[in-house]
């Protein structure tokens, strides 16, 4: 949603990028030869696995883009519970009124990772950005920056939890 | 007092017998990061964020606690230190769960302006997501051990500010914490005064006042300043 709020410049970020993947594009599979990916959201699950690594394979600049990619965040709330089933027991059988059971269709909903991780625990990421969520102003820098060739870290007054 | 002089990165300074090379640079306008360091109650050197550089000695040597010497050459601002000094606050995160983006102290916690100020854009350490609980069994005030450093602040305000000696540390390494008396819930110990200087002590948001949602607690300072001031100025002056 923060990324919408860059609201006019979307149009000139239009024109200077192939966009090639995302989640709300009819695209199944992610490409080969990518130049830059901003992954949004923690590593939770086992289909999340599988896709980071194929990102990483065929991406030249992978950007952990938001505190859950970078930290984990609220999605990772779950970790000092122990097993994961410990979480679906919780919201799926014990907060359930009628007909208690587990989300487990096979192939259609992946299966949880024993602990949430940040992006950069399962494969190197090039660049942080930071940021629940984190602003325009910042992403526009951000990827001003990317496209003038020079993928900076970000320092200072640029760099911001939560 | 006899005064001694010594360069704190290059500039020459003179500081009080006894003063400490963090008083030292404070009074000459050099900026030393410092987490545990709480103004107006004795150092114990326990976060290691302050640490210099002394000419002459092998290890680095924290701020708060090294006395002032004759001749003494003192470097605070190097590569080696700022790395170090990065180290120190992605282990701090990586130690207990610090979700800043639901924190009561989000954008007035002294963990994170740190954290930016040494360009922290993620913690290359693994998280050790600890099971932590909350204590909110007091009227006033709530404690959440996940965002806790172990600073110790609030056990020095505690006892040497206010003077009750609730607060004390239990448990070592890993599973050390903090505990109100002998480690019972806050709410029912019989020392507190709830005066809550432990919580204006407190540099992140592990203590809190009730009632605060996300960003909303900022720790009040000026509080403990005005005391510390006036027992040793003897001047009733608030700072603002
Ligand atoms: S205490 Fe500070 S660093 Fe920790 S979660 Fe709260 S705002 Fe973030
Ligand atoms: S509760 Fe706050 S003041 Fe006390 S040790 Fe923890 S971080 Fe420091
Ligand atoms: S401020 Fe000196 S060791 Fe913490």
């Amino acid at each position: 949603m923060s990324f919408l709020d860059l609201d006019e410049w979307l149009v000139d970020l239009a024109a200077a990028v192939d966009v090639v993947y995302s989640p709300i594009m009819d695209i199944k599979e992610y490409p080969e030869n990518v130049d830059v990916v901003l992954v949004e959201g923690a590593i939770a699950n086992e289909d999340h696995v599988e896709l980071m690594h194929r990102i990483r394979a065929n991406t030249k600049v992978v950007v952990a883009f938001g505190d859950c990619a970078v930290t984990g965040n609220v999605t990772a709330l779950r970790n000092p519970l122990g097993d994961p089933e410990n979480v679906l027991q919780r919201a799926y059988k014990d907060a359930a009124d009628i007909a208690p059971q587990y989300p487990a269709e096979k192939d259609i909903v992946p299966r949880l990772t024993p602990r949430v991780t940040p992006v950069h625990e399962l494969v190197k990421v090039d660049l942080f950005l930071p940021g629940c969520p984190p602003p325009a102003p910042r992403i526009k820098l951000f990827l001003e920056q990317l496209l003038a060739g020079k993928g900076e870290r970000l320092a200072g007054a640029n760099i911001k939890f939560g | 007092m006899a005064a001694k002089t010594l360069t704190i990165d290059g500039k020459q300074i003179s500081a009080f017998e006894g003063a400490t090379v963090l008083q030292a640079a404070e009074e000459a306008g050099i900026p030393i990061p410092t987490l545990c360091h709480l103004d107006g109650v004795y150092d114990i050197g326990a976060c290691r964020i302050c640490l210099v550089e002394v000419e002459g000695v092998a290890k680095l040597l924290p701020a708060c606690t090294t006395r002032v010497r004759e001749g003494m050459e003192v470097r605070t601002d190097t590569e080696r230190l700022r790395n170090y000094r990065r180290m120190i606050l992605e282990l701090l995160f990586a130690e207990r769960n610090h979700v800043c983006a639901v924190c009561v102290s989000n954008g007035h916690c002294e963990l994170q302006t740190l954290a930016y100020e040494h360009g922290m854009d993620h913690v290359r350490y693994e998280y050790r997501f600890p099971k932590w609980d909350l204590d909110v069994t007091h009227r006033l005030y709530g404690m959440d051990h996940n965002r806790c450093i172990l600073c110790n602040r609030c056990v020095r305000a505690c006892w040497h500010i206010e003077g009750a000696g609730t607060k004390n540390v239990a448990g070592r390494g890993a599973r050390a914490h903090i505990i109100s008396d002998l480690n019972q819930p806050w709410g029912d110990s019989e020392s507190c005064t709830s005066c809550g200087k432990c919580v204006d002590a407190c540099p992140t948001g592990a203590l809190f006042k009730k009632g605060a949602t996300a960003g909303e607690m900022a720790h009040n300072r000026a509080k403990l300043e005005f005391i510390v001031t006036a027992r040793e100025k003897k001047q009733w002056i608030a700072s603002e």
